[in-house]
């Protein structure tokens, strides 16, 4: 019924959610998987800004990370293999008043679904997207994916991963008109939870790649950089995410970044020797596509029957 | 009767229905004339027989073979375009008026001379003048191919008649040429016939290029030999006199030409020009308005003929437009309140989203471009899942490319409405013209059970009001609904009734009340598979959409009684629409000697054969069908009254006589093929691929040819 503001003056609304509201079944993730932490966040940013479970979609495609919407209790598409992002930007296209959250991971996102990846970006509808990136095929038992990196042994490659790992970031920094990019870690529950809070405020597509552990299959890739906090460097800005210094701590690489600096996003992101977390670009302005293609929503059955009859006069002899 | 038995001496001969039939394979160069074969059926079932009598009347073909080689080698009009034209009437033209019930024109060029423009703006004049039109373009696949080069051929066909015309007619009567080569492609499509008048530009008789001189000269021997009737014309000539580059503006001096013959209405045909000239300024409005009144002059002062075709008073439409399929398909997803086409460009398919990009808004809708055809139809998906119900336009290619998420839309029951407008097929095909081989992968392209309701447009009209329908029927049956059109319709204009839409046709308001909480996402009622949906929005009604196996919670189930049940009420819907359902209407008497059975396009041209069959006292019918999935009702009922039932389709079949052909291994025609497994009747087809429509003679020689079989076959066993 009410909720405390955090000037402790006291809000009465209607409803107000808690987290029971968003929480749906229990998730069937493997312990130990980085998923849990990732939903927990998600939760949580739902919670915080009171957003209407009725008003709140989460779209998938296929793969570990595409369970998420079960494990909400708000409206969601559990889709295809590499599609989320198609029905996520259909929904949108004509429901600007709709939510949207998509989880996908590292095959759903990077390799059968790439095509709507680039797009998608380009498009900039107003959609929160979640690339839950372990470097691996979790579900269907341990095959490479795109961002398998090199010499890790899968089941498709049992002498090691071919070829050197795809960079999301710089394909996605790559693309024009892309409005916010993100990369974090599972396991820094507070840098998760501010990068997922600001990417679901910002207006347009949100790209949060977040590097995802997968004890089971490929426990080497998420322990090795979680036990060499070396290889990460923390990025932080005005503009984009402040984090109390207990968390900065954690980082010996610290950067000051502005996000609105595409050119310096983008070298952060080509040195693959030190993964950048944080905000690496945000551009409030990008045109967005669910602008334009929600035209016409307000228009009464006698407009649309007067539009009907004028179209039918062009072809009236 | 053993295979060994038929194996061992059958040269020369085949069987069908029981009878020996004998064939004979045309040597190439008669293949123009007489075909690929023979045949004759030698009303016998006794092989022992046949053989005896084979001999007679192979010795009778090859005696025509020599006819033909004599009357080739003396260059007489024997070498006629096709076989069946021995029967036709050979056009005469005596100077004069001369009025007719309908006439085909065609007016053929190099891409981008306008000839296109041309036939169109001639088509409206026709149609404003009360006559029937059947306007259909001729398009080459390339933009841009070579000049005079004859599968580059690029043109327009309009049959213009007394009556409502229901399709493109047969052989042209007069052609406008804007040079010989392109006259070629025509005359391999069977396009016309002995007599037909070749009006034909002379210029190139003079080229400075030697080459084409002697083209054009190979080709006028060629035409005349062929029985075309050439009159060669300087229409260039005429043009340099008014404008310094012909080849912008030809066309509407031929357009003058073409309307002083059939007497049209100069000051219509004047108003369309302006029209389509509006934005191009009241300069070039004038230029082409004087090659226009140049046109009709030299052909009222050089060519002796002139036709009327007065315009039938009960056929006058009260209020029509004019459009093609795919723009009347474009309108009627507006008519239906459907708000987002999601499409990706493929051929037939694009011109409808060029329509719909032109005026969608002003019925409030949007068409989004998509990177491919599964992003088109997820797009589509996600706008009919929010409430919206979403439409997607594709052809074959696109279709395949669609069928996982088509399969998707049938498992989680999202309306969705989907419009195929058929090409040439298989892979990339025939991709501007006309096939209807999309049947089989529409009704069973997706892996598992995919029940869909699957309609099929017959004409340009239900181009438009099957959308209409198709929205309604995917909200009601929670449920993916594809119309199947194709190239003829998409692409074929013709004057319609004018529809009269009303707000009810719309879809209703977003409903965003609350959702009872105990009702669950797929509530199916056991009788009927039906169910409500929850849309995103509504309070109380969150659930979680899966493609995977669910129960009614919409809860992923992988045990044995929830996939069951899901596959059964998906199934049912199918049944509890079929209970709505009427049997078709027969065309002709409802009993008779053969029955044909088609769907689509070809609509028309059965009818029009089959009218004029029975004129001739044949005991032909037809029927059309409109639904595929679920089938029309009452047809074995239907199909019983005839001795003999078959498809006519545009799709591939084997033929009977075919090397290697037997009736244990012949393929069938899709819709026959489907038809056999819904009667369990002996259902015949006769199907082709020849990338334009079927025509209405064509269709006649095969009703003429299976009567004759059916006669033969009694004969054999009285």
């Amino acid at each position: 019924m009410f909720g405390l503001k955090g000037d402790w003056s006291l809000e009465v609304k209607d409803r107000y959610f808690t987290l029971d509201d968003y929480t749906g079944a229990v998730p069937r993730w493997c312990t130990g998987c980085g998923d849990h932490g990732i939903l927990a966040a998600v939760h949580r940013v739902c919670r915080d800004s009171q957003i209407k479970p009725e008003k709140t979609v989460a779209v998938s495609g296929i793969g570990c990370s595409s369970r998420l919407p079960h494990y909400m209790s708000t409206y969601g598409f559990h889709g295809l293999h590499g599609r989320a992002l198609p029905v996520a930007c259909g929904i949108k296209s004509r429901r600007p008043d709709l939510d949207v959250w998509v989880a996908t991971g590292d095959g759903d996102c990077f390799s059968i679904g790439a095509a709507h990846w680039i797009h998608a970006m380009r498009y900039n509808m107003d959609i929160t997207l979640l690339v839950f990136d372990n470097g691996i095929y979790g579900l269907t038992k341990k095959q490479t994916s795109p961002t398998t990196p090199l010499d890790v042994p899968t089941n498709t490659h049992p002498s090691g991963a071919l070829l050197p790992p795809l960079n999301p970031l710089t394909v996605t920094l790559g693309i024009t008109n892309i409005s916010f990019v993100a990369q974090i870690v599972d396991w820094n529950a507070p840098l998760r939870h501010e990068v997922i809070k600001k990417a679901h405020e910002h207006k347009g597509t949100s790209f949060v790649r977040i590097i995802q552990r997968c004890p089971v299959y490929v426990e080497s890739i998420g322990k090795t950089l979680q036990d060499e906090p070396a290889r990460m460097r923390l990025l932080t800005h005005e503009k984009g995410v402040q984090v109390d210094d207990m968390v900065k701590r954690l980082f010996p690489n610290n950067a000051e970044h502005d996000p609105s600096d595409l050119a310096a996003a983008r070298a952060l992101a080509e040195d693959e020797s030190v993964l950048p977390l944080g905000i690496l670009y945000h551009n409030p302005d990008a045109r967005q596509y669910d602008k334009i293609t929600a035209t016409g929503l307000d228009m009464t059955s006698e407009d649309r029957l007067a539009g009907m009859n004028e179209a039918l006069d062009h072809f009236a002899l | 009767m053993s295979t060994s038995q038929i194996s061992s001496d059958t040269k020369y001969l085949f069987k069908r229905d029981k009878t020996w039939w004998v064939k004979l394979a045309v040597p190439r160069p008669l293949r123009d004339a007489l075909g690929y074969d023979l045949r004759r059926s030698l009303h016998t079932e006794d092989v022992e027989t046949a053989r005896e009598a084979r001999w007679e009347t192979i010795e009778e073909f090859r005696n025509r073979f020599d006819e033909v080689r004599a009357a080739q080698a003396d260059g007489t009009a024997a070498t006629v375009i096709h076989s069946a034209d021995e029967s036709d009437e050979v056009l005469e033209f005596p100077g004069g008026v001369r009025q007719v019930d309908q006439h085909i024109v065609e007016i053929v060029s190099d891409s981008g001379e306008g000839a296109q423009k041309c036939g169109q703006i001639l088509g409206l004049v026709s149609g404003k003048m009360g006559n029937g039109v059947w306007t259909v373009e001729i398009i080459p696949a390339e933009i841009q191919p070579p000049a005079r080069e004859r599968q580059g051929a690029s043109g327009i066909r309009v049959r213009m008649g007394s009556k409502y015309m229901t399709n493109m007619g047969d052989e042209a009567d007069i052609v406008v040429a804007f040079n010989e080569q392109v006259l070629y492609s025509r005359i391999s499509n069977h396009a016309y016939r002995k007599g037909t008048v070749v009006l034909l530009e002379n210029m190139w008789a003079e080229d400075p290029d030697e080459r084409i001189r002697n083209q054009y000269r190979e080709a006028l021997t060629d035409f005349e030999s062929q029985g075309l009737n050439v009159i060669e014309l300087p229409i260039q000539q005429e043009c340099l006199k008014l404008v310094p580059d012909p080849r912008k503006g030809k066309n509407m001096f031929v357009l003058g030409m073409i309307c002083s013959i059939y007497h049209r209405d100069t000051d219509i045909a004047k108003a369309e020009i302006a029209k389509i000239f509006k934005k191009k300024g009241d300069k070039v409005i004038k230029i082409n308005h004087d090659l226009f009144d140049a046109g009709c002059a030299f052909a009222r002062d050089n060519i002796d003929f002139s036709f009327e075709i007065p315009a039938s008073e009960e056929d006058r439409l009260e209020s029509a437009v004019v459009m093609n399929g795919n723009t009347a398909a474009g309108l009627g997803v507006m008519a239906a309140g459907i708000e987002m086409v999601a499409m990706y460009p493929i051929t037939p398919a694009t011109s409808a989203s060029h329509y719909l990009a032109e005026d969608f808004h002003l019925t409030g809708g949007f068409v989004h471009q998509a990177e491919d055809e599964i992003a088109a139809i997820g797009f589509a998906i996600g706008a009919s899942y929010a409430g919206k119900t979403a439409c997607t336009i594709t052809s074959g290619p696109g279709m395949a490319l669609k069928t996982e998420m088509i399969g998707l839309a049938v498992m989680a029951e999202v309306p969705l409405v989907i419009i195929d407008v058929q090409r040439g097929s298989p892979s990339t095909g025939l991709p501007t013209k006309v096939e209807q081989g999309d049947l089989l992968s529409t009704l069973y392209g997706a892996p598992g059970d995919s029940p869909k309701i699957v309609m099929a447009a017959a004409t340009i009209s239900e181009c438009f009001h099957f959308v209409v329908m198709a929205r309604r029927l995917a909200e009601s049956f929670r449920t993916p609904v594809v119309m199947l059109t194709d190239a003829n319709l998409g692409t074929g204009v013709q004057p319609i009734e004018r529809p009269d839409v009303t707000e009810e046709w719309f879809a209703a308001p977003l409903d965003q009340s609350d959702w009872n909480q105990d009702v669950a996402p797929y509530d199916w009622d056991e009788k009927t598979g039906l169910s409500e949906r929850p849309i995103p929005g509504m309070r109380g009604g969150e659930y979680i959409l899966t493609g995977l196996a669910h129960n009614r919670q919409g809860k992923i189930a992988y045990d044995t009684a929830s996939n069951q049940e899901g596959m059964d009420m998906r199934s049912r819907k199918l049944a509890t629409m079929f209970a709505t359902m009427k049997p078709p209407e027969v065309h002709g008497d409802p009993e008779g000697d053969l029955l044909i059975v088609g769907w689509g396009s070809t609509l028309g041209a059965i009818e029009e054969a089959v009218d004029r069959a029975r004129a001739q006292g044949l005991k032909v019918s037809s029927v059309h069908l409109r639904f595929l999935s679920p089938m029309e009702p009452g047809l074995k009922e239907i199909f019983s009254r005839f001795k003999k039932v078959m498809t006519i389709e545009i799709n591939y079949s084997d033929e009977p006589g075919s090397p290697l052909l037997t009736e244990e291994n012949r393929r069938y025609s899709q819709l026959a093929l489907v038809l056999r497994a819904h009667t369990l009747m002996d259902i015949d087809c006769w199907s082709k691929v020849p990338g334009h429509p079927l025509q209405p003679g064509t269709i006649h020689n095969v009703i003429e040819s299976r009567l004759e079989e059916i006669e033969g076959a009694e004969a054999c066993s009285a």
